[in-house]
């Protein structure tokens, strides 16, 4: 089959590998149908997650037909299903937790040691993730294995287009989480950094759960306009000093949540940002926490920090002591999945989530390459890119309702 | 909005200087406190026996693992018959009569070593001990214990191992490169078996590569 692979920093390559096959009971293999690019695609691309093996198949948020099952597995060949990034047994200490993504089975025994030594406990398991993470196969492919296929994967009814609930996979439950981290009560300020797929999913999913205003902060127009549209005010940080306007918006005491969507790949020149850039450069860090650190000054006395953007190691000048003495409550975590999609295909067929309108581009999975590569310069015109193993080399359309923005 | 001032903006070369130079006075500082720890006579503390600093000819290995499973059911499927399914490195055992039994492990460099072990006590549904017979390549010793975890949280298995290092410290260490080492073996087993017991089956990250040495139906690492 074919397949996106890693290759190095800033090399992806579409190469020919074998077809995956069922090995467990659990098992079930698919024929991906579409598979997007993800911000967390991103940092693999930049290089910034430990772990990565030249030739690792990527890919995390992916959905496609079951061709094949194995004995133990509930689905039926010909049913659409939607995959959770997140690999979970469904039945260790966490996941009968509901805490999915620190599912204590998912991450084999070979591979567990190196996140044993960096994080305290092992990690989970995701596709197309690094060899911490379990080193799964991903779905940017044209089939995939899944594991305990019983537990995770989201039936798809008939008549919901891929479109509409392929985000399900990972960027609608982690906007989704990051809002319910924030336990936004109603009336609430909240404020978002970073307008990408993850936090303009965070602007949808605060409103629902009863904000009374979502500050969004960015600095590309398209996506700046998107989260206007999903009904957010919008401040553009290479216009405005964030802190004080977010200040002046709330008379002096700062919005009561703050979430930072943005993640270890923070943008900008501010001071602290520019030594972060050196030392990642140099192997001595591996943040670039910028937009994290003023999310916690920002913050009011006492208020609430959700923290789904990633985070690999150990950060440099972190305000521990703001944290401390401003009271505030942090959440984070990789996302639950298997947790939310229920309740979340609901809310999609009852039309409370707009789905579509952030995708600005459909490919052809043999163009994977360039589209990292166009993701990776352009994030102001491509918004969300979803690949379809089906299209034709070349075939890349630019979705117009976008290009206006 | 900078909140570090413009004076202490510090060039990152010193700073580098800097850090290896704390991480340099850290691990003196660790191996003094060590060093001061070991002389002083020692509060008793509650920590399981394999976790303290032993002085032994013999390697002590411990482990306890969470399983979510009743303390019954793991002590009956903790039976030399089903060990093949968990622990990789084990290619067969045969049961020799009077709780011996014979196990063909894979060791390091290709080798293939083979285990005598005795079992000398078993407490049903709680523990199991075991003792090699003279005639086993490694000679080692090892206990087994199922107790209940609070609040219905299943059960905490305990594997405790010590061996006779094959060919002294320089093996272990050469095992150790090569992953075959007692305890790495044993730390990872316990793990598939908490696995199999969980999921009815032992996790694997099988898949393709565009590694032309792998195989999507073989684990690797
Ligand atoms: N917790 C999880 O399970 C989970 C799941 C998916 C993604 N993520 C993470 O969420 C983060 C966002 O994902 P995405 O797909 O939206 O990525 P993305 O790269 O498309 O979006 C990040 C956005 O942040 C903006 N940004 C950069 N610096 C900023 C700053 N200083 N202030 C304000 N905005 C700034 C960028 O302009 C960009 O639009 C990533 O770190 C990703 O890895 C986490
Ligand atoms: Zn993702
Ligand atoms: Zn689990």
């Amino acid at each position: 089959m074919r397949a996106v692979t890693w290759q190095g920093r800033h090399k992806i390559s579409v190469e020919t590998v074998p077809d995956p096959e069922i090995v467990n009971p659990r098992d079930a293999i698919l024929r991906v149908t579409s598979t997007a690019i993800c911000g967390s695609d991103l940092h693999l691309y930049d290089g910034y997650i430990p772990g990565m093996r030249a030739g690792d198949i990527v890919g995390h948020e992916f959905m496609g037909e079951v061709v094949e099952t194995g004995a133990g597995s509930t689905l039926k060949k010909g049913q659409r299903v939607v995959v959770p990034f997140t690999i979970s047994c469904g039945q260790c200490f966490f996941c009968e937790r509901q805490q999915y993504s620190a599912c204590d089975n998912s991450n084999p025994s070979e591979t567990r040691d190196a996140s044993e030594l960096m994080m305290g406990h092992a990690m989970g398991a995701a596709f197309g993730y690094a060899h911490l993470t379990g080193g799964y196969a991903g779905g940017q492919a044209e089939y995939v294995r899944v594991p305990y296929s019983d537990v995770g994967p989201v039936v798809i009814p008939d008549g919901l287009p891929d479109d509409d609930v392929l985000f399900l996979s990972d960027i609608l439950p982690t906007g989704w989480q990051a809002a319910v981290n924030a336990d936004i009560e109603p009336g609430d300020t909240v404020a978002v950094w970073g307008c990408g797929p993850v936090g303009l999913f965070t602007i949808q999913s605060a409103l629902l759960l009863g904000a009374g205003r979502v500050i969004a902060i960015d600095h590309y127009p398209t996506r700046l306009a998107l989260a206007r549209k999903y009904g957010a005010e919008v401040l553009d940080y290479t216009e405005v000093n964030v802190r004080e306007a977010l200040d002046e918006m709330t008379g002096g005491i700062g919005p009561d949540a703050c979430i930072d969507c943005v993640g270890m790949e923070s943008h900008g020149f501010a001071l602290d940002n520019m030594l972060d850039h050196v030392k990642a450069k140099l192997y001595l860090g591996t943040e670039r926490p910028h937009a994290l650190r003023q999310a916690i000054l920002a913050c009011r006395k006492g208020g609430r920090l959700s923290i789904p953007g990633v985070y690999g190691g150990f950060a440099d000048k972190f305000p521990l002591g703001q944290l401390m003495e401003k009271g505030l409550t942090v959440k984070s975590g990789q996302t639950h999945v298997q947790r939310y999609t229920g309740e979340l295909l609901d809310m999609i067929r009852d039309g409370k989530f707009d789905t579509v309108s952030l995708i600005s581009h459909h490919a052809p999975l043999e163009d994977a390459a360039e589209m990292y590569r166009h993701w990776h310069d352009e994030q102001n015109s491509y918004t969300k890119i979803v690949l379809k193993p089906g299209l034709q080399k070349g075939t890349i359309e630019a979705v117009q309702a976008m290009e206006h923005a | 909005m900078t909140y570090f001032n413009d004076r202490s903006n510090p060039d990152p070369f010193l700073l580098a200087a800097a850090c290896v130079g704390l991480a340099a006075a850290g691990i003196g500082l660790a191996l003094w406190q060590r060093h001061r720890n070991a002389e002083k006579s020692a509060f008793p503390t509650d920590a399981p026996h394999w976790t303290k600093e032993r002085k032994s000819d013999r390697a002590l290995f411990g482990k306890s693992l969470l399983v979510n499973r009743p303390r019954e059911e793991l002590f009956a499927a903790w039976n030399v018959r089903r060990f093949p399914e968990f622990m990789e490195n084990v290619v067969a055992v045969e049961e020799a009569g009077d709780g011996v039994s014979r196990w063909t492990i894979k060791g390091p460099a290709g080798r293939e070593v083979t285990l005598v072990n005795r079992i000398t006590e078993k407490v049903p549904g709680e523990s199991i001990y075991w003792q090699s017979t003279p005639d086993s390549d490694i000679a080692n010793s090892g206990e087994v214990r199922f107790a209940d975890a609070a609040n219905g949280r299943g059960t905490y298995v305990s594997l405790i191992l010590a061996y006779e290092p094959p060919g002294g410290t320089l093996g272990r260490l050469g095992a150790k490169l090569l992953q075959r080492e007692p305890e790495v073996q044993a730390r990872r087993d316990l793990h598939r078996f908490k696995q199999l017991m969980e999921t009815g089956e032992v996790t694997s990250n099988a898949s393709p590569s565009a590694r032309s040495s792998e195989n999507p139906t073989q684990p690797h690492i």
